[in-house]
């Protein structure tokens, strides 16, 4: 094999661009035809697009299980269901919407933005991004199967030991459930690596860190929480599956193990999780507000250091779960004051986006309708957050429905709106087609009305003494009103998300089409063509400013001498994205799949003897083996400015 | 200033003003936690929606001030004169909510401190012991002579102004105890024991809830509390102190020989009798509490009955199985239980 020089290798520049470029690169970064190409694309615009529609499909089936109970709690002593199916109903529904929707649609929307955001041809370890594709994939199947075979979980999505433990999960319900999670848990961290790679090496030449969009930034910081909060629950799951299956005791009082050491390491990433779901939100909507204002977003240092900020604080606080738990009085003193805390981050975020509108020109499009919903929503939910973080307060409202309130105000209000507005604000990007206006507004409106129409009434059903996760309560408790109005409240809802779902389809075929940058706004992600080419740029842009696109209205400067024959990125520096580096991007393959089945078959396979585990990681191996099977030896090049 | 804030609530919160005649709700001042708590609610209450007062009318204004001028150019911020107002605007925002959170969590350590320090010495208190089980509450008042033990199962009777000082254990998974009215919620976590301060301050009925969720039956898990003057607390514990009276008639007699025969008495125990299970609520003066199964059924004969003949009925999943009692023996030991005042 000759070792081509670098001077006979062809490249983006004066000799090759327009037409002729774009075949050449499209050549080299096509996915394969056919149905083999869709089970070996690397590309992360597919992946992350197949997540979405995936994680869309949970959403949609955990909204089902919601109005089912909706319906079972309509009124007092219902015999609609029974317990048995009701407990595994309400498991569910917490376990889709937190492992198999909100997570991995966050995450997906990362995937499919941050490298467009920042002006590069492809996703790190793309390989690994399909993997852990088809990993989520298996965990959300496992769950699903499970329940429609009536052995889903039935211990709540927190899994609390000893109801969760050999002794009273009885059968493989729990073992299911906490299997999922480690399914999640592998997907998940193999995004966040990618993610931080990706953002940290390959930004567009002159995109220093102070010039990344909020929502590279959101990215970045809610990578490195998943990376740093995962290990706590699958350290967690990890013994809880030992505990079910080989008779080890961490949660088991009566032999030494202990209930609570449980909680302290669900929580310590239980709650990071929350906010693993919420800080995305507040990323799109900096993109948003910015974009429809038509400036910047306000005090773009002090937006970025309030998500750093509740990215640390988010390790700070898990024990307001547990102030029923008897931990020491005092200890509680500091769990309250860094909960309060995170208020001033978010209240710095909130003032910030409405200086936008402000010191902007606002225009009310359907993505800012859900802004503004959010705004309105979030800060109610804010409110009874701080009422949580007051142990006397907690001490009333903890596991009631107040709570159950408050949590859907700050996670719908907090990060399904700014979803379901980034979703008609990216839309185009993600297919090339305008998502229908007037259908757009309508289903916001709906949603807006529902969601209160559901939860507010639960702030009342909580105070008034109703807990959290009965299948049925009394007669004559005053209840009974507030409940048939949540369940009134949860079908208008259904329908408003129902209307959004049906709008995004009918766009999809019938749209308009939208062109490269329908909103005139700023980021990267617009200066491609909608949806971008399989390499996303032709030439990587370079970028002087934090609002490229309109900072350079008439042309965008470029970077030009990336090979065409070959998949290559452009590595920069971490701080001042500098180039730095030529880099190989990985081709297609089927490995990924193939070691996601085997992964998936050996995770199945341990709930039921632990055996599973030895056998099971020769064909992991094996997948792996081939998967990084080297093809050809790189060819060592300087960076030629 | 709390006192100056109450009349406020009722205003702003219609519906937890309510809420306090409720049997089993938040807003209760019946015991002296649940009123310190129901003031710290009024606080917050007021505090908070004054910021969020201040945010909806920012946003209010920022969407309408410029409304309907259409320019696609792209602002000039540092041009437009907004920024600095804006920007002073943010640090007097960060300032008032840092301080906003401060004074609420001041108030808030104050509350928790001043409750812990109104507890009396538990040595001086009622002493209880409550033992959680899948799905019932095992209840026993402890005297220092022991003849003047009570045990009983899923009811609390407490003299009104004398504090209950209540020991918490669970036999099988994490419950958590409470009855929001007279106190905040206190879990029970096999392996510990933690305990919680009962003070009510008035008397009447009132009901608790296992507030963690604690497998199949964790809806069907309550306690009817009762809070009584003095010496009627102290009739009811002499009362239940005393071993069951004995079946009066042939009836309550066929009942009592099948209890303490067959398979009643391996789970359950009526003090006075052979009967003595010990892994299901105790039965001795089970006609003088006010409803069957931790909550499930009122006190009545329609549901004693409806309980012994099929217990899976209204509460699938509990311990007590199905035995397929004859109707003679239905009869009989129903007429028993009913008896058992």
């Amino acid at each position: 094999m000759t070792v081509l020089s670098g001077k006979d290798l062809p490249r983006d520049g004066e000799m090759l661009q327009g037409v002729a470029l774009h075949a050449r690169l499209e050549a080299t970064w096509r996915r394969e035809p056919g149905f083999w190409g869709w089970l070996t694309t690397v590309d992360h615009k597919d992946v992350a697009r197949r997540y979405i529609v995936t994680a869309l499909i949970f959403l949609a089936l955990g909204g089902v299980l919601a109005l089912a109970m909706r319906l079972q709690l309509a009124k007092p002593e219902n015999a609609l269901m029974g317990p048995d199916r009701y407990n595994q109903i309400f498991t569910m529904h917490g376990t889709t919407m937190m492992f198999l929707f909100a997570v991995p649609v966050m995450e997906a929307m990362s995937v499919f933005l941050v490298p467009l955001m920042i002006g590069t041809r492809a996703i790190s370890f793309p390989r690994l991004n399909a993997f852990s594709y088809w990993v989520y994939l298996s965990g959300g199947l496992l769950l699903w199967v499970a329940f429609v075979l009536n052995v889903g979980p039935d211990v709540g999505w927190f899994a609390y030991p000893p109801l969760a433990g050999p002794e009273y999960g009885t059968g493989k319900r729990a073992d299911v459930w906490a299997q999922m999670v480690t399914f999640t848990e592998v997907a998940a961290l193999c995004i966040s690596v990618e993610i931080v790679a990706t953002i940290l090496k390959q930004r567009a030449p002159g995109m220093t860190l102070a010039r990344m969009p909020v929502f590279v930034w959101v990215s970045l910081v809610v990578s490195l929480m998943v990376i740093f909060s995962m290990p706590a629950v699958t350290l967690a799951s990890g013994f809880l599956l030992s505990d079910r299956l080989v008779g080890t005791h961490f949660f088991n009082p009566f032999e030494h193990g202990d209930a609570l050491l449980w909680q302290h390491l669900f929580w310590f990433f239980g709650h990071p999780e929350v906010y693993i779901i919420f800080l995305p939100g507040a990323g799109f909507v900096s993109e948003i507000v910015a974009t429809f204002s038509r400036r910047p977003v306000f005090a773009y240092p002090a937006v970025v250091l309030a998500v750093v900020a509740i990215g640390l604080l988010a390790f700070g606080l898990w024990v307001h779960h547990m102030f029923a738990t008897g931990l020491p009085r005092l200890g509680y003193s500091f769990f309250t004051a860094a909960s309060m805390a995170v208020a001033i981050p978010s209240g710095i975020q909130i003032f910030c986006w409405i200086a936008t509108m402000w010191s902007g020109r606002p225009r009310f499009e359907v993505p800012m309708l859900w802004v503004v919903g959010f705004i309105v929503t979030f800060v109610l939910g804010g409110i009874t957050g701080v009422m949580l973080a007051s142990v006397p307060l907690d001490l009333q409202l903890h596991d009631t429905y107040f709570v159950v309130a408050h949590f859907h105000y700050v996670l719908i209000g907090g990060a399904v709106f700014p979803l379901l507005g980034a979703f008609a604000y990216w839309f185009p990007k993600f297919t090339g087609r305008m998502m229908g206006d007037g259908l757009g507004r309508l289903s916001f409106w709906i949603t807006f009305v529902g969601f209160h129409l559901t939860f507010a009434p639960m702030h009342w059903t909580g105070v008034m003494g109703m807990p959290r996760r009965v299948y049925t309560y009394p007669v004559g408790m005053g209840w009974d009103q507030l409940n048939l109005l949540s369940t009134a409240g949860a079908f208008v809802l259904a329908t408003g998300v129902l209307l959004f779902l049906v709008n995004a389809a009918v766009s999809i075929a019938r749209g308009r089409v939208s062109g490269p940058n329908p909103w005139d706004a700023a980021g990267l992600e617009w200066a491609t063509s909608s949806p971008p080419p399989p390499y996303n740029f032709a030439h990587i842009p370079v970028v002087s400013s934090a609002s490229p696109l309109w900072d350079n209205r008439h042309h965008l400067p470029v970077m030009t001498g990336l090979r065409v024959d070959d998949r290559e990125l452009l590595l920069t520096t971490v701080m001042e994205a500098k180039p730095d580096l030529r880099e190989p991007s990985p081709e297609p393959t089927i490995w990924p799949l193939v070691a996601a089945a085997a992964t998936g078959g050996t995770f199945v396979a341990s709930i039921f003897t632990p055996w599973a585990v030895v056998i099971g990681a020769v064909p992991v191996a094996a997948a792996l083996t081939f998967w990084f099977w080297p093809k050809v030896a790189p060819t060592p090049e300087p960076v030629a400015e | 200033m709390r006192r100056r804030l109450l009349p406020l609530l009722p205003l702003l919160l219609v519906g937890s003003a309510c809420s306090v005649d409720g049997i089993q709700s938040v807003g209760g001042r019946d015991g002296q936690g649940g009123a310190a708590i129901a003031d710290l609610f009024g606080i917050f209450l007021v505090a908070t929606l004054l910021f969020a007062a201040v945010v909806a009318a920012f946003l209010g204004a920022a969407a309408l001030r410029r409304r309907g001028r259409r320019a696609d150019g792209i602002e000039d911020p540092e041009g437009s004169g907004t920024e600095r107002p804006l920007k002073t605007g943010l640090i007097v925002w960060i300032a008032a909510v840092a301080i906003g959170l401060f004074g609420l969590t001041l108030a808030s350590h104050l509350t928790d401190r001043s409750m812990a320090r109104a507890l009396p010495d538990p040595a001086s208190a009622l002493r209880i012991e409550i033992v959680a089980n899948q799905w019932w509450w095992d209840v026993r008042y402890h005297f220092r002579d022991p003849s003047r033990d009570v045990r009983t199962a899923n009811e609390l009777h407490l003299p009104a102004g004398v504090p209950a000082h209540v020991t918490l254990k669970s036999n099988d998974v994490i419950h958590s105890f409470w009855v929001p009215n007279l106190a905040g919620k206190q879990d029970l976590i096999p392996g510990r024991i933690t305990d919680l301060m009962l003070i009510p301050r008035k008397t009447g009925v009132y009901r608790g809830q296992c507030a963690e969720f604690c497998g199949m039956q964790h809806a069907h898990m309550a306690l009817d509390v009762t809070v009584e003057p003095r010496e009627a607390f102290e009739r009811w514990r002499a009362h239940n102190a005393a071993p069951a009276v004995p079946p009066t008639n042939a009836l309550t007699r066929a009942g009592y020989d099948y209890f303490t025969t067959r398979e009643c008495s391996t789970c359950h125990a009526i003090a006075g009798t052979p009967a003595s299970g010990q892994v299901a609520p105790d039965l001795t003066h089970f006609a003088s509490r006010r409803s069957i199964a931790a909550g499930t059924l009122p006190m009545s004969r329609g549901h004693i009955y409806a309980w012994i003949a099929d217990p899976q009925g209204p509460k699938p999943g509990n311990a007590m199985p199905y035995i397929g009692l004859e109707a003679d023996e239905l009869h009989a030991v129903a007429a028993y239980l009913e008896s058992l005042k």
